[in-house]
């Protein structure tokens, strides 16, 4: 059915299959290889905020501050904090969408390559940058730098911070533009909107965000600047200036930032799902619309995170309505996935398991957002480790487990070979427990009076805290089986095929990985996406994993 | 035994709400509970347990089931069922939690006005004004005069409360200790005394970053924001001794940075504030009662100092056995 | 094996070939770009009035009054300089390429002299940066605006240098100078509010 080379075309080169090596570490303007250096460089920052996080769990371990002196464990929660928003899950949501985006519209490219390529050359300088920061004293007042704190506290560190942040705030946006201009602009004929997958409809609602939200952070840092360097007092009460002005400009950007790490994933586990079930995704309207809906509502929640701060009563509760009204876009999703494997033919592959982990453990996070929400729990668990175990599991047990989801279930696309099963089932369950194991009793933790942020702890907490440690450790051991996973399929991966689980988005109907230009001919859409179930006596030509009992 | 999947399903709803139920006011998980407020508070957190819990486990058990049921059975290519929804059921899964979240709000709401969240008196802001004891930048100064200040963020007055204040205590907050002025006996203070059952009004400022005061057996906690005065009320029911934890990172102690509630019956409330008063001595400096006898307490000192409080060692030895 | 997919594909593939001539979606990114533009500036709009309802005295003690004739003559000129450029749009509309220089010519002339007042204006004011909150906001926003002026006015050089070549725009192909002209549309927007705020309000 497809024919290479039918069509002549100006920019193909000899042989469209081979891209070699360099072409991944050069400036080079395919979606495809752009996605992948995104997805690289995240995981390698994945694991250097990793090792910030296992030097914090070593210090929890015991009460007292004697592993390393509080000084640097303020440095090592700063870094961990702003790598793994900044540097993992935010681009790794990026090299999925890059990757995706065109093929499952039926483009040949993004709309805009070359600033497409400038966007991703962004991100390795400005991570570079703020790793360098160790050498002057990396900043130490948190990933939300409040001032005065920020003002008074590794003052070039901090400067240094402010300066990647842009940067890689910069790269998030250009990258924005170019997702929607594709979606909206880009499709395949027949491809009405509703027919696009809904990766792309998260991704558009995510990128609605990026570009509304990003640059109010970069007014927060342009004055937190100012202030650091020039002496102005936009936020030193000594001068004249307020704080908590900086607090609202910050959480206007950073809790969109949130629906912008988990609406990529979202997206993913939404194709995940349908495909490792056999059945169409269940309400993809409803899916489609409430990521819009998330996205909205996004925007006018920010003040939960100031509930303490100096906010007025009616602010404050302001922001509790909204906030508990975006629970229930949220949990349409929630009900949706759980519809569409009901009743399904569920292939237990490690995209499955995988994505199943992430709506158990999302499904926990959401409800302790919920109480989150109510603003009287939250004067109680602010800035404790209720708070901390709460968007643990939505970040770790939603965007990372949805990542690894999207991650097993595209591999075979993009590298053109199988990932090891067993492997991956043994990723799948050292991260499950660790995770649980490492954050479940945060909860508790911040329920008794533990605050967050600190090195030295009372003795009451310990025996949580240690629970929290192996886990922690665990989940560092968890990293084992999908690195060693990865080489072995590179080099000795049996061959994909076009389509291993015979899907029917149009990313599946290339070839894996995809020609250069994606498609050897424009694709045209005669139907959904998911429409599973209509072809009851296919013989198919190619064999599905079998699931093995766990 | 042919049990119908209705009845089945009957009977594990009914399990799981009874669950639920009992788990949500079962679950032990909070502390204990030193005043009205922080019951009221863990009221409504009982509800959102039983709800988490319910949902919880449905979820999680409809995760359960269908890695049992539906598995794909080895050789079977064929797809699953062509269904893309269900528009009563989606109706159904929306509005059901759309409710839940509005009664949850209304319910926040109640509590939230219970505890004083509302009260005009605690959620007024005259502005900012630069702090005045321990800046040196005096340029840009507006002269307000602290003490006249009535208006402040926090919490203030139970909406449904009769008694007025009845202890005004400052707060300050800095790096990285808490200091307890009363005004009463000019008393200055590490820890903060107050008697039980009484209304007990904090008015707190900061002199150089953010902190937090909180409170965790009484559930209510805010932020000491330098420029501003905030505010907390409370009215403590049980006797104990208490932490106060700062729950804003203020730097790298910020983890050291606790001190202790004392909660007495008005009677050692009265020695306590006697034995800790002012003599009037020529203008002597105030004594201060123990700053917490821990290694806190390196941090207490050079700020008590800055504040020209420092009494002789040997009033402070003398003051630690008196308590 | 490798390119076999389902028989019954959810897509039929094209047997045509793909186009050559793409549509032009420059046009749509710029203006997202400045949906994120606006964003910054309306941060910093909002930082503004946060301080100006917060404060106790407003604009804080010690700032002297803000003089009015000279940032109003330099407003009036930048807001007409739009309309002049827009006389340069229409002019390559209609393949008038002489038409489109002297237009943006004349357009970058007026940029540049809104810049020049902009410094005059610094250099002649009794406060600094650091001088009180007011000043700090006064600098900052005005100083980031008068930024993007200085690049809207690159993007006028740019097309003016462009437009040098007979065969550069034309009447069908002109996304430079509907770039530079809505870019200089969006700066001037901004100012006509950011003047409202800092100099009215």
């Amino acid at each position: 059915m497809t024919t290479p080379l039918e069509v002549s075309n100006p920019h193909q080169i000899d042989n469209p299959r081979e891209r070699k090596w360099q072409d991944y570490f050069t400036f080079n303007t395919d979606h495809k290889v752009i996605g992948i250096q995104y997805l690289v460089t995240s995981f390698i920052f994945y694991f250097v905020g990793g090792f910030f996080a296992e030097l914090m769990r070593t210090e929890l371990a015991t009460p007292a501050s004697d592993f390393i002196s509080p000084e640097f464990y303020n440095q090592a929660l700063t870094l961990h904090g702003t790598i793994m928003i900044f540097l993992w899950i935010v681009p790794a949501g990026a090299g999925f969408a890059n990757y995706l985006i065109p093929l499952m519209v039926g483009a040949e490219d993004m709309a805009f390559p070359r600033l497409n390529a400038i966007a991703f050359w962004l991100t390795p300088p400005g991570g570079i940058l703020l790793l360098s920061s160790l050498l002057v004293g990396a900043p130490q007042a948190g990933w939300t730098s409040y001032p005065p704190l920020s003002l008074l506290t590794g003052k070039w560190g901090q400067e240094i911070w402010i300066m990647s942040l842009l940067i890689v705030g910069t790269s998030s946006i250009l990258g924005a533009i170019n997702f929607i201009t594709t979606m909206l602009k880009m499709r395949a004929p027949g491809m009405d909107i509703n027919k696009m997958p809904l990766f792309c409809w998260s991704m558009l609602a995510a990128s609605a965000l990026i570009l509304l939200s990003t640059p109010a952070l970069a007014a927060a840092l342009i004055l937190l600047s100012f202030d650091l360097i020039a002496g102005t007092n936009f936020f030193n009460p000594n001068g004249g200036g307020d704080p908590v002005v900086y607090q609202h400009l910050f959480w206007f950007y950073s809790h969109p930032a949130v629906y912008i790490m988990i609406l990529p994933f979202f997206g993913a586990i939404s194709d995940v799902i349908p495909v490792h079930s056999r059945k169409p995704i269940f309400g993809y309207r409803a899916i489609a619309y409430s990521s819009l809906a998330i996205s909205f509502l996004g925007l006018i929640v920010w003040a939960h995170h100031m509930y303490t701060s100096g906010t007025p009563g009616w602010l404050r509760l302001f922001f509790m309505a909204t906030t508990m009204l975006i629970a229930v876009p949220t949990g349409i999703k929630v009900f949706s996935w759980c519809a569409t494997m009901w009743g399904g033919k569920i292939s237990l592959n490690s995209a499955m398991l995988f994505a199943m982990g992430f709506v158990s453990s999302f499904v926990i996070g959401g409800i302790t957002g919920v109480m989150l929400a109510s603003l009287p729990l939250d004067i109680h668990v602010h800035d404790t480790y209720f708070v901390v175990g709460h968007f643990h599991y939505v970040l770790f047990g939603g965007s990372v487990l949805g990542l690894f989801a999207g991650f097993y279930h595209w591999f075979p696309k993009i590298t053109g070979r199988m990932f090891n099963e067993s492997l991956g089932r043994a990723h799948f369950i050292l991260t499950f427990i660790g995770l649980n194991l490492t954050f479940m009793p945060m909860h508790e933790l911040g329920l008794l009076g533990m605050n967050r942020r600190i090195a030295l702890y009372d003795q009451q907490f310990q025996s949580l805290n240690q629970l929290c440690t192996w886990g922690a450790y665990l989940l560092a051991i968890s990293t084992a089986p999908l690195v060693v996973g990865i080489f072995l399929a590179l080099f000795r991966g049996e061959k994909a095929g076009d389509n291993p689980w015979n899907a029917l988005t149009l990313e599946w109907q290339t070839s894996s990985p995809p020609p250069i230009l994606n498609f050897n001919n424009t694709p045209i859409v005669t139907r959904g996406p998911y429409d599973y179930g209509h072809n009851p006596t296919e013989a198919e030509s190619v064999v599905l994993t079998d699931a093995q009992s766990l | 035994m042919n049990i119908p999947s209705n009845i089945i399903t009957l009977v594990l709803g009914i399990a799981l709400t009874l669950v639920s139920l009992w788990y949500g006011q079962n679950h032990g998980l909070m502390p204990i509970a030193a005043s009205d407020e922080a019951e009221a508070i863990d009221g409504i957190f009982d509800v959102m347990m039983t709800i988490g819990t319910g949902l919880f486990l449905l979820v999680q058990g409809i995760l359960i089931f269908c890695l049992v049921r539906f598995r794909r059975r080895k050789g079977d290519t064929q797809d699953g069922p062509p269904i893309e929804g269900n528009v009563p059921l989606e109706i159904l899964w929306t509005a059901i939690p759309a409710v839940v979240v509005f009664l949850l709000a209304i319910y926040s709401f109640e509590v939230y006005n219970s505890m004083g969240g509302l009260d005009p008196h605690a959620s007024h802001d005259v502005g900012l004004h630069a702090h005045h004891s321990t800046s040196t930048n005096q340029k840009n100064m507006l002269a307000l005069d602290l003490s006249s200040k009535n208006l402040a963020y926090g919490l203030g007055l139970p909406s449904e409360s009769q008694d007025p204040v009845n202890l005004k205590v400052k707060v300050n907050a800095m790096q990285y200790a808490w200091i307890f002025n009363y005004p009463q006996g000019s008393i200055v203070s590490g820890e903060l005394h107050v008697p039980v059952g009484k209304t007990v009004e904090l008015d707190m400022e900061a002199n150089d970053v953010i902190h937090a005061f909180w409170l965790p057996e009484f559930r209510i906690k805010q932020d000491v924001i330098p420029g501003r005065v905030t505010e907390l009320v409370f009215t403590a029911n049980k006797v104990g001794q208490y932490p106060i934890v700062c729950a804003e990172l203020c730097g790298a102690y910020h983890g050291g940075m606790k001190s202790v509630l004392y909660v007495q019956t008005p009677e050692d409330f009265q020695q306590w504030l006697k034995d800790n008063s002012v003599e009037e001595s020529s203008g002597e400096t105030q004594k201060i009662s123990s700053a917490a006898a821990s290694a806190e307490s390196q941090f207490i000192v050079p700020h008590i100092k800055s504040l020209g409080l420092l009494p002789e060692p040997e009033q402070l030895d003398q003051l630690h056995s008196k308590h | 094996m490798q390119s076999q997919t389902l028989q019954e594909s959810s897509t039929v593939l094209s047997e045509h070939s793909t186009e050559h001539g793409h549509p032009d979606h420059r046009l749509f990114g710029l203006v997202l770009f400045l949906v994120a533009e606006s964003m910054i500036f309306l941060g910093l709009f909002a930082a503004f009035l946060l301080y100006r309802a917060t404060s106790p005295v407003w604009p804080p003690v010690g700032t002297p009054e803000r003089e009015l004739l000279l940032p109003g003559i330099n407003s009036l000129i930048l807001i007409s300089s739009s309309f002049v450029m827009h006389r340069g749009q229409v002019a390559i509309k209609k393949n008038d390429l002489s038409g489109l220089r002297f237009w943006f010519g004349l357009t970058a002339l007026m940029g540049a002299i809104f810049l020049a007042g902009q410094m005059y204006e610094y250099f002649h004011l009794t406060f600094g940066l650091k001088t009180n909150l007011f000043a700090s906001c006064f600098y900052v926003l005005t100083g980031f605006h008068g930024l993007h002026v200085t690049f809207g006015l690159f993007l006028i050089l740019m097309v003016l240098y462009r437009s040098l070549k007979s065969d550069r725009y034309s009447s069908q192909s002109h996304f430079g100078v509907e770039a530079a002209e809505l870019y200089w549309h969006f700066v001037d927007v901004v100012w006509v509010i950011l003047f409202g705020l800092v100099y009215l309000l």
